[in-house]
């Protein structure tokens, strides 16, 4: 038998519950993170638009870079503010 | 050595002496070890490996080496005196005006020649060195015990548990964790850095770990640390180097004599096989991403093509030979230091010129080759390192060219007038926008284009290697001092 040394994070993984899928986005407040990637306020835009359209209150965010992690104070914002958020990558 | 681990044994008050019957020395000094009895203070003799030598004098065997490893004995015999618990005087070998002085005694084996010197203690023994490391400094390790079972492959066991980059991996025994990290004098618990994406924590241990398995020697460990810390931060960003889907990773380009004190390759085929320094230390610094910071390929890393050098992409500039300082040292590192510099980038390129043998026309060479990073379009964007090779850099040398004067000549060269930049120009849809078409713009922001010397003798080659978002919005290079 040999014994190794565990070269990981031996990280333990805390799952959390994913809020359940609303019925209806209607008076929801819906945040859109833009990740600052070029002309990702284009597809943005349309999607306030027929989000608004289904009745929800569409609330804009935006990351200083696509680079590097949302800023904790920016997560907390939309977490606090958001009851649905929709973050896309555009490559 | 044993700085940390299992608590030292305290030693007797009087005279302590540590002997082994292998030691022609220590059967020599015998007949003195009676005189040593007979005298006024109290004698303890430790054998090492002979439970009954020096016969008559009721030796007590240190069996387990605890007192020799604890006490650092690394010559037999060694005559320690001790008072109160603590040790006062200390000599090694054989010198009658030492023994004397330490024990207080004159006239000792005045038939013996007047000095002799002494042979290795067992507790270091290189054959026994790493057992005792663990067996007495084992207990200061945190990280968790994985056991392979006997008819397991311990390698597949690895790969099995996606602890490697690919290739086979150097299981990471306490006995090798142990003596990697005699290479630093940092303690295993110290927190070096935050590794992304995971943001975890990452102590000198767990560095250590991870160099065993890329297969580094402690002495390169310093280096590691320095280039786990270098690209851990903010400025460097490792996060965004690691998922974007360009084909970017940490280079590491080292600097400063320790260098060649490690063996590292700065010259021929520098970026290439063959060199366990190089190879190594860049391999264990993204096993520390992979492993620590959790960042792996198809999860966070998202790269379109990646590049091979994300297994490890490491080398030294010959800052020995090199007619420019060292690129640490044109980014603030002292003179004469050791350091490295991290950079984000892609694989390198090989720029020819042949019949270069005025400046000009090599800088001429070098700013048409750089205008065709990433796009012949792009500007500003990318940061490049330049890897003048010394055939070229020779050019330069004999034109009294320093590194000033080579980036300002072919930053000169790199100014381009928007009407080539615009989208459509050259019936290239990618470009800058229509109304930047009267503007001359640069290729490389100021600092950009960065200097290396390295490379083989033979050779009117030289090489680029290509960068990642730059800036605040991507990643800036980082140069880190390297301490022991």
């Amino acid at each position: 038998m040999t014994t190794l040394l565990d070269p990981t994070n031996e990280r333990r993984v805390s799952t959390m519950e994913r809020v359940g899928r609303p019925e209806s986005l209607r008076g929801l407040t819906v945040g859109l993170l833009d990740i600052s990637k070029a002309r990702g306020d284009v597809f943005l835009d349309r999607l306030e638009e027929r989000l608004s359209e289904l009745g929800a209150d569409v609330r804009r965010f935006k990351k200083p870079t696509f680079t590097k992690p949302a800023p904790v104070d920016l997560r907390h914002e939309i977490a606090t503010q958001c009851q649905v958020v929709i973050e896309a990558l555009a490559d | 050595m044993n700085a940390t681990g299992s608590a030292a044994p305290m030693l007797p008050d009087g005279l302590v002496i540590v002997v082994k019957r292998e030691c022609e020395t220590c059967r020599m000094t015998a007949p003195v070890l009676e005189e040593l009895r007979r005298g006024p203070l109290p004698v303890t003799i430790y054998t090492q490996d002979d439970p009954s030598f020096p016969a008559g004098l009721s030796p007590i065997h240190d069996h387990d080496l605890a007192i020799s490893w604890h006490h650092d004995i690394e010559t037999v015999p060694t005559v320690i005196r001790v008072d109160n618990g603590h040790e006062v005087a200390r000599t090694v070998g054989w010198s009658r005006a030492e023994w004397e002085n330490v024990t207080g005694i004159t006239g000792l084996g005045t038939e013996l020649p007047v000095m002799r010197p002494g042979c290795g203690s067992m507790s270091v023994d290189p054959d026994l060195v790493d057992a005792l490391r663990v067996r007495f400094g084992g207990s200061a390790l945190a990280a968790r015990r994985v056991e392979v079972a006997a008819a397991e492959d311990e390698f597949e066991a690895m790969f099995d548990r996606g602890w490697t980059d690919g290739l086979p991996v150097i299981p990471p025994t306490e006995a090798r964790v142990m003596r990697m990290l005699t290479g630093t004098s940092r303690a295993p618990d110290d927190v070096v850095a935050v590794v992304p994406p995971d943001l975890v924590e990452v102590t000198v241990e767990k560095i250590a770990i991870n160099a065993v398995m890329a297969g580094c020697k402690p002495e390169y460990l310093p280096w590691v640390i320095a280039a786990v810390e270098a690209v851990c931060n903010d400025t460097f960003n490792i996060h965004g180097v690691l998922a974007t889907t360009m084909p970017v990773g940490p280079v590491i380009v080292c600097s400063g004599p320790g260098t060649r004190a490690i063996g590292m390759n700065s010259g021929m085929n520098v970026f290439g096989q063959g060199n366990r320094a190089n190879l190594t230390i860049g391999r264990a610094v993204q096993l520390v991403v992979r492993n620590i910071g959790g960042g792996r390929p198809g999860e966070v890393d998202r790269a379109t093509h990646g590049n091979p050098g994300k297994i490890s992409f490491c080398f030294a500039e010959d800052d020995a030979h090199s007619p420019w300082t060292s690129l640490a040292e044109s980014r603030g590192a002292a003179k004469g230091s050791d350091a490295l510099t991290v950079f984000p980038g892609e694989g390198p390129r090989c720029v020819v010129d042949q019949l270069a043998r005025d400046p000009e026309s090599l800088c001429n060479t070098f700013a048409a080759c750089l205008r065709t990073l990433h796009n012949p379009k792009s500007i500003l964007a990318f940061d490049a390192i330049l890897v003048v090779g010394p055939e070229h850099a020779r050019v330069f040398a004999e034109a009294g060219w320093n590194r000033e004067k080579v980036v300002e000549e072919i930053t000169a060269r790199l100014q381009i007038p928007g009407s080539e930049l615009v989208r459509g120009a050259n019936g290239i849809a990618e470009g800058i926008p229509a109304h930047l078409k009267d503007a001359v713009l640069p290729k490389f922001r100021p600092g950009g284009l960065l200097l290396v010397y390295a490379g083989g003798g033979a050779g009117l080659f030289s090489a680029i290697i290509g960068g990642w978002a730059n800036g605040d919005v991507g990643s800036q290079p980082v140069t880190k001092e390297v301490t022991r």
